[in-house]
């Protein structure tokens, strides 16, 4: 057998670097299978161990080498509610396939685009598709359509709940479709899967800002669960002098403007800023989405990390994407001031080279400013992707206890409203999208326990 | 999709929307402020709620500045979206008890009139009474004026003298400024940077609504940061209404500007666009 995986096909960077399509084309069948031939089927798999949502990984992968993609489908399905998108936007390299006996020698199995090509397959072929729902009789109401919501409303409306999604923006999907980029997961694709559970009976309401058009106080007169879902997304800012200048955004604005409003088309009335030289400030997946955003809306695209290139947070796929398609990397440098002109534009900013220290207590290495380092950056737009903040918005009125961070504290899915439960990044802190998903799940989970228990 | 009732012109360039949606009044406390997007390609836009009535029609009054708001303009029996109420209830209308035996003055300038009038509606349904100081360019351009003679004493300022007292409304203000406990001023930024630069001087505590750029209006894209008392505040979730003597305007005024270009082109791509339509 091979040592080598078998690479997925993709856009070439010159010209993808132009357009918003995918990048990443799939697995047709002959690669499909013969990446899925290189599994050894280890009677003890340690992938599965290494995926969120324990997905039986070699099995589904023995589905495909035996043509059998429906199987495939059924037991990721078993699994994972989302797995077109996880396939294309799950950080493979430090879950299931770092775990791989394979990548001992050499590589691992490319797990997550054998994944992505069941998934795209049964979306193609409309599998999965339950045909009967046994209505129970019981009502949910779901706050956020982002991961967590969707694999929450998907697990309880299968169980026979009445599911009613709430959302605030005119369009489902969360992070999913306002953060995500098209050329990274198409949002035909995150459209199949909202179809999906409306064509299983899920109520949506778009429009909706829970806690001013709706509190939860209210909710709780209507339904016999709630489940928090509304992720962290308040933009997080540095604080440093200038930072208000006309051209410092947040990854968010940037990537809402494009994604959601999709205003690099001529039909959005939506403007977006194009300068002649971006830089991105962070090195997360947001960060990445950003700088190759802006790439492709034609600016010369920097990214600056505070720390070291291997300290890098985002998925291993995306920081090789960003490179091939022209990011200039800077490491090891942090911005300490906006230089704005008197109109208030940015025209370039202060930075501090970095140094990395020892190991602190926590494992975590410490970084600080090198003394009289100073260097004078020229651009003419900066993009904040720093993390984001919890969003309090959904808890007015509503006594949900949050901790010091904003954070919705639960215990086992149950915040101190008996009726009301939580999941993802509006309790862990922003995370990823498979851990939001598996929350959700685990939420659903509790509350058909729940359910159970008052049947008994 | 939500039903439009009415949508007409009501001054030179400032018209008036009629949209059905009972969602929205159920929880709306003036102060609030709702989004609306014309069609499925359009920008979010963040308005004022003005008034609604009791068949479930909010009303919403608007300036047509760029592409956005006069494709707006031209929509005639539904929009795409519209969310809300989104920010924090003004504080006068959340606390009114305080301000029962309190001398309270509302300065609106041009459209600004739109977002006093529920205020001063609400207050005067909970016994607060207002006076309202109102100035525009000219007596054109002063809308609703029935409808606010019925709730308060009103004084008109037009900076030609067509109606009213002739001068700003600082002008008018001055006059009797040391009558009031409480201001609101509400309307294009440089009138409230003007507003509370009088008031500051009398020690006149005023509260001001801004009206910044925003994306989404629930706290997601940052664009409305405004610097207040030297911190960042997101309008649409902190706000929109400040402490106006320590809101720093010019940092608004100029943050206005952002798109300027864009939306420049934006317009001339939209009338280009027209202009094929009809040629058809």
């Amino acid at each position: 057998m091979e040592d080598k995986k078998t690479v997925m096909r993709t856009l070439s960077s010159n010209i993808r670097n132009k357009t918003f399509e995918e990048v990443e084309l799939g697995y047709n069948d002959l690669e499909a299978k013969k990446e899925a031939s290189r599994c050894l089927n280890c009677k003890n798999p340690r992938c599965v161990k290494g995926c969120p949502v324990g997905i039986m990984i070699p099995k589904f992968i023995e589905a495909i080498r035996n043509n059998n993609l429906k199987k495939a489908y059924e037991i990721i399905s078993e699994s994972s509610n989302l797995p077109a998108i996880c396939g294309r936007v799950c950080p493979q390299e430090k879950q299931c396939e770092k775990m791989c006996i394979k990548g001992l020698k050499g590589d691992a199995i490319a797990i997550g685009s054998l994944e992505r090509y069941v998934a795209d397959y049964a979306n193609e072929h409309e599998l999965g598709l339950k045909s009967k729902i046994k209505e129970n009789g019981k009502k949910i109401a779901i706050i956020g359509s982002g991961p967590s919501g969707l694999s929450c409303a998907y697990t309880l409306r299968k169980e026979g709940f009445s599911v009613t999604i709430y959302e605030v923006l005119h369009k489902l999907g969360g992070v999913l479709t306002y953060g995500i980029p098209e050329f990274r997961l198409p949002k035909k694709i995150v459209q199949h899967e909202v179809e999906k559970l409306s064509k299983m009976g899920v109520n949506i309401v778009t429009d909706t800002l829970v806690g001013n058009t709706i509190s939860i106080k209210e909710l709780e007169k209507d339904y016999d669960y709630i489940f928090i879902g509304t992720g962290a997304g308040l933009p997080k800012f540095m604080g440093i002098e200038g930072e208000d200048a006309n051209e410092v955004f947040s990854a968010n604005e940037i990537l809402t403007r494009v994604n959601l409003m999709e205003s690099y088309k001529n039909d959005s009335t939506t403007p977006i800023k194009k300068g002649k030289i971006c830089y991105v400030i962070g090195g997360g997946n947001v960060a990445m989405d950003a700088v190759r955003t802006v790439k492709r809306l034609g600016m010369e695209a920097h990214l600056m990390y505070r720390r070291d290139e291997k300290s890098l947070p985002a998925r291993k796929m995306e920081i090789t994407h960003a490179k091939e398609e022209g990011v200039i990397f800077h490491f090891l440098e942090n911005p300490t001031k906006i230089i704005k002109d008197n109109d208030n534009h940015v025209i370039g900013m202060e930075t501090v080279d970095m140094k990395v220290l020892d190991e602190g207590e926590d494992g975590k290495k410490k970084i600080v400013p090198i003394d009289n380092s100073k260097n004078i950056v020229k651009c003419d737009m900066i993009i904040m992707a720093l993390g984001t903040n919890p969003n309090k918005s959904v808890l007015n009125n509503s006594n949900i206890k949050v901790d010091d961070k904003g954070l919705i504290m639960t215990e086992d899915s149950v915040t101190n409203r008996k009726k009301v439960y939580a999941g993802g990044d509006a309790v862990t802190g922003a995370a990823t999208v498979i851990l939001a998903m598996e929350a959700g799940k685990k939420a659903a989970f509790k509350i058909i326990d729940s359910e159970k228990c008052k049947n008994k | 999709m939500k039903k439009v009732v009415i949508n007409e012109k009501i001054s030179e360039n400032s018209y008036l929307i009629g949209i059905e949606d009972k969602e929205i009044i159920k929880n709306f406390i003036p102060g609030q402020f709702c989004v609306i997007m014309a069609k499925e390609s359009s920008e979010r836009i963040p308005l004022t709620i003005y008034d609604y009535d009791d068949k479930g029609i909010v009303y919403l009054i608007y300036q047509v500045i760029g592409a956005s708001t006069k494709e707006l303009s031209m929509i005639k029996d539904s929009i795409y979206s519209l969310s809300g109420p989104m920010g924090r209830p003004s504080e006068i209308c959340m606390n009114y008890k305080e301000y029962l035996d309190k001398k309270i003055i509302y300065v609106a300038g041009g459209v600004g009139i739109a977002p006093v009038y529920p205020q001063v509606k609400y207050l005067k349904s909970k016994g607060v009474s207002c006076d309202i100081i109102y100035g525009a360019r000219n007596k054109d351009l002063l809308l609703i004026r029935d409808k606010i003679e019925e709730l308060a004493n009103v004084t008109y300022a037009t900076d030609d003298g067509s109606f009213g007292i002739k001068g700003n409304v600082c002008d008018a203000l001055k006059k009797n400024i040391k009558k009031y406990d409480y201001c609101v001023a509400i309307g294009p930024v440089i009138m409230m940077k003007f507003v509370c630069e009088l008031t500051k001087k009398y020690h006149l505590k005023t509260i001001v609504s801004m009206n910044p750029i925003m994306v989404d209006g629930s706290g997601m894209c940052g664009a409305c940061r405004c610097m207040v008392d030297g911190k960042m505040k997101f309008a649409c979730i902190e706000g929109p209404e400040f402490d106006g003597h320590l809101v720093d305007f010019d940092s608004a005024l100029k943050r206005l500007n952002i798109y300027k270009e864009e939306e420049k082109e934006k317009m001339i791509l939209m009338d280009k666009k027209m202009e094929a339509n009809n040629g058809r």
